[in-house]
């Protein structure tokens, strides 16, 4: 299945991803719909499950509101590459069972092919042959591999959090 | 508690040090207890559902509070049934809540104590941090971790030391001041850091307009923005809840190491307005005067205090609200709304035509008491100025000091307060 690159820029807030206004419900597929409704319009109707979005610096900055990764979650998105992320973003992601990947994007457009493999840690870019490696901290591994914080301290307590220090 | 800190370092590590009984530093992973811990309605709502998969029991109901802030009182019936659940949510688990403010304000008069370490689920937590605390942002599923259990992880920041000396011009605030350290670090030069606000300037400057200060490092995209405890924050702690028995200094210690040392002379700094949309567009207001407004408001978790109130209406004193323009006035919390009736600072906005709204988060999230409609601006004191914040997506917000805002109001453009000021 074809994935598709949604590319964005720099500090995309999460009143652009999920506007405060708008984020009333806690219901995901009404968070879905409602993903850059006005920044980017077409994102809610075109993107597909798999689909991965690349960004630039600062990807989340704002809002703790986990409206912004709920509603991404809920479109299908399971990894977002950036340069850097916003911190409150960044644990939401990976308490959302998401991977933020930090990579240098320049090189990644749209249209583009991205495969990632988090065995190996990298992520190619199958147009260009790019190939990069990433950073995947354990404890970054192992809330995804749970499927999120909720599940990692139903499985491991919070006793399991001691294997990071 | 030991109401002095043991271990050394700067401000962070050693509150962080505090908590787990040992000396730590920038860049441990450490698992921590929280002295307090908050959410407001939109986001427990969020947490409802992980409270309940982690067990469903609050670790100490005292030191945890869920605030109505963001629509308060319910402008919708989807709102309204959201602040029901979370309602029920709280009784049903003992939680105290509470619908007299914006939560940062209320952590700053009622909860948070020099030395504490907290966690909020809202991005402005930083705030409270300005009386000597680390206080950190978080999204919902945190919050329920530490709301059942107490405890939550963290790497301890690296630190960036702002040392303010020099003395502010008349008409420039903490907010024309930190809108000038944001411009100088960008949007993101604090990300994941602590910032620690120390210098003469500060040392002078009370507690709310250090709560500003400490606000909007959430804008640089710090993880906590501390002030150091002094005698100004004991006084502040006497006036707000009667004594200071909540009291500590809090002060980094001479060895501390700082990732970066940066030097701020606020003698240079003017008035300053930051542009749309973002917050490190700050430029000098003789860049902004004369732009029409077609709203004004005054108010947020930055700066709906007693000394803004007093403020815009020491300026619109007499004056009038122009007729092409609205103002909107925000108290923080009801207990600056009723020391501002006390004062008369309440009576004098109203006759110069402000609408004075129920404290809370108003109109800086777009979600109710002054939305912006297609292309509208506004001169806003929030603590942020994202595209389509306040409103519609073509909507425009210029961010200022409530002095700014006030002189904005009577001229229906943005307008120098110094003026107004003499």
């Amino acid at each position: 299945m074809m994935t598709r690159i949604w590319k964005f820029g720099d500090s995309v807030n999460t009143d652009l991803i999920t506007p405060g206004r708008l984020n009333v419900t806690a219901d995901p597929l009404a968070l879905a719909k409602i993903s850059f409704i006005e920044f980017r319009p077409e994102f809610a109707r075109e993107v597909k499950p798999g689909d991965i979005i690349v960004a630039g610096k600062n990807f989340g900055s704002g809002s703790s509101r986990e409206s912004a990764v709920i509603a991404l979650k809920a479109n299908g998105i399971r990894y977002i590459v950036a340069k850097s992320f916003s911190r409150i973003f960044y644990r939401n992601m990976i308490n959302l069972g998401l991977l933020p990947i930090v990579a240098n994007t320049d090189g990644i457009q749209e249209g583009q092919t991205l495969e990632v493999n988090i065995a190996n840690r990298t992520i190619t870019n199958k147009t260009t042959g790019e190939l990069q490696a990433f950073d995947l901290p354990p404890l970054v591994e192992k809330f995804f591999n749970a499927g999120g914080l909720v599940h990692f301290i139903q499985k491991n307590g919070v006793a399991g959090l001691q294997q990071f220090q | 508690m030991a109401r002095e800190l043991k271990f050394k370092g700067t401000i962070a590590e050693r509150i962080f040090s505090e908590k787990v009984g040992r000396q730590v530093h920038a860049g441990d992973f450490i698992i921590a207890p929280v002295d307090f811990a908050m959410a407001h309605e939109t986001t427990t709502n969020w947490a409802i559902d992980s409270v309940r998969e982690l067990g469903d029991k609050i670790w100490n109901p005292s030191k945890t509070a869920i605030f109505f802030d963001h629509v308060v009182p319910a402008a919708s019936v989807q709102v309204a049934n959201v602040q029901k659940k979370v309602r029920e949510f709280a009784k049903s688990h003992g939680m105290p809540y509470f619908w007299d403010g914006i939560c940062h304000q209320l952590l700053a008069e009622r909860f948070v104590r020099p030395g504490d370490l907290v966690i909020g689920a809202d991005s402005h937590s930083p705030t409270s941090g300005a009386l000597g605390a680390v206080v950190v942002g978080v999204g919902s599923s945190d919050i329920a971790l530490t709301f059942t259990t107490g405890v939550n992880w963290f790497r301890v920041p690296q630190t960036i030391r702002i040392n303010i000396n020099g003395r502010l011009p008349p008409a420039v605030y903490a907010k024309d001041l930190i809108i000038h350290i944001i411009t100088k670090l960008s949007v993101s030069g604090a990300t994941y850091k602590s910032v620690e606000f120390h210098g003469s300037v500060v040392d002078s400057m009370d507690v709310s307009d250090r709560l500003t200060l400490s606000n909007m490092s959430a804008e640089m995209g710090a993880k906590c923005g501390v002030c150091p405890s002094d005698e100004k924050t004991k006084q502040f702690l006497e006036q707000a809840r009667g004594n200071s028995n909540d009291w500590m200094p809090v002060d980094s210690t001479p060895d501390a190491h700082y990732e970066q040392i940066v030097e701020i002379n606020a003698s240079e700094i003017e008035p300053t307005v930051a542009l749309p949309h973002d917050l490190d567009k700050g430029v000098p207001i003789s860049h902004a005067i004369g732009i029409s407004v077609d709203q004004v408001f005054i108010g947020a978790c930055t700066n709906g205090r007693l000394s803004d109130l007093e403020i815009a209406a020491r300026i619109l004193d007499g004056k009038k609200v122009a007729s092409n323009t609205r103002l909107v006035v925000t108290p923080a919390s009801r207990t600056v709304y009723e020391q501002a009736m006390d004062k008369g600072y309440i009576q004098t906005l109203v006759r110069a035509g402000a609408l004075v709204t129920t404290p809370g988060c108003g109109p800086c999230l777009g979600r109710h008491a002054g939305v912006l409609g297609d292309n509208e601006v506004c001169f806003a004191t929030n603590p942020r100025n994202y595209q389509g914040r306040m409103g519609a997506p073509t909507s425009k917000i210029y961010c200022g000091s409530p002095a700014i805002a006030a002189a904005t109001a009577i001229e229906g453009k943005i307008a120098d307060p110094r003026k107004y000021l003499r």
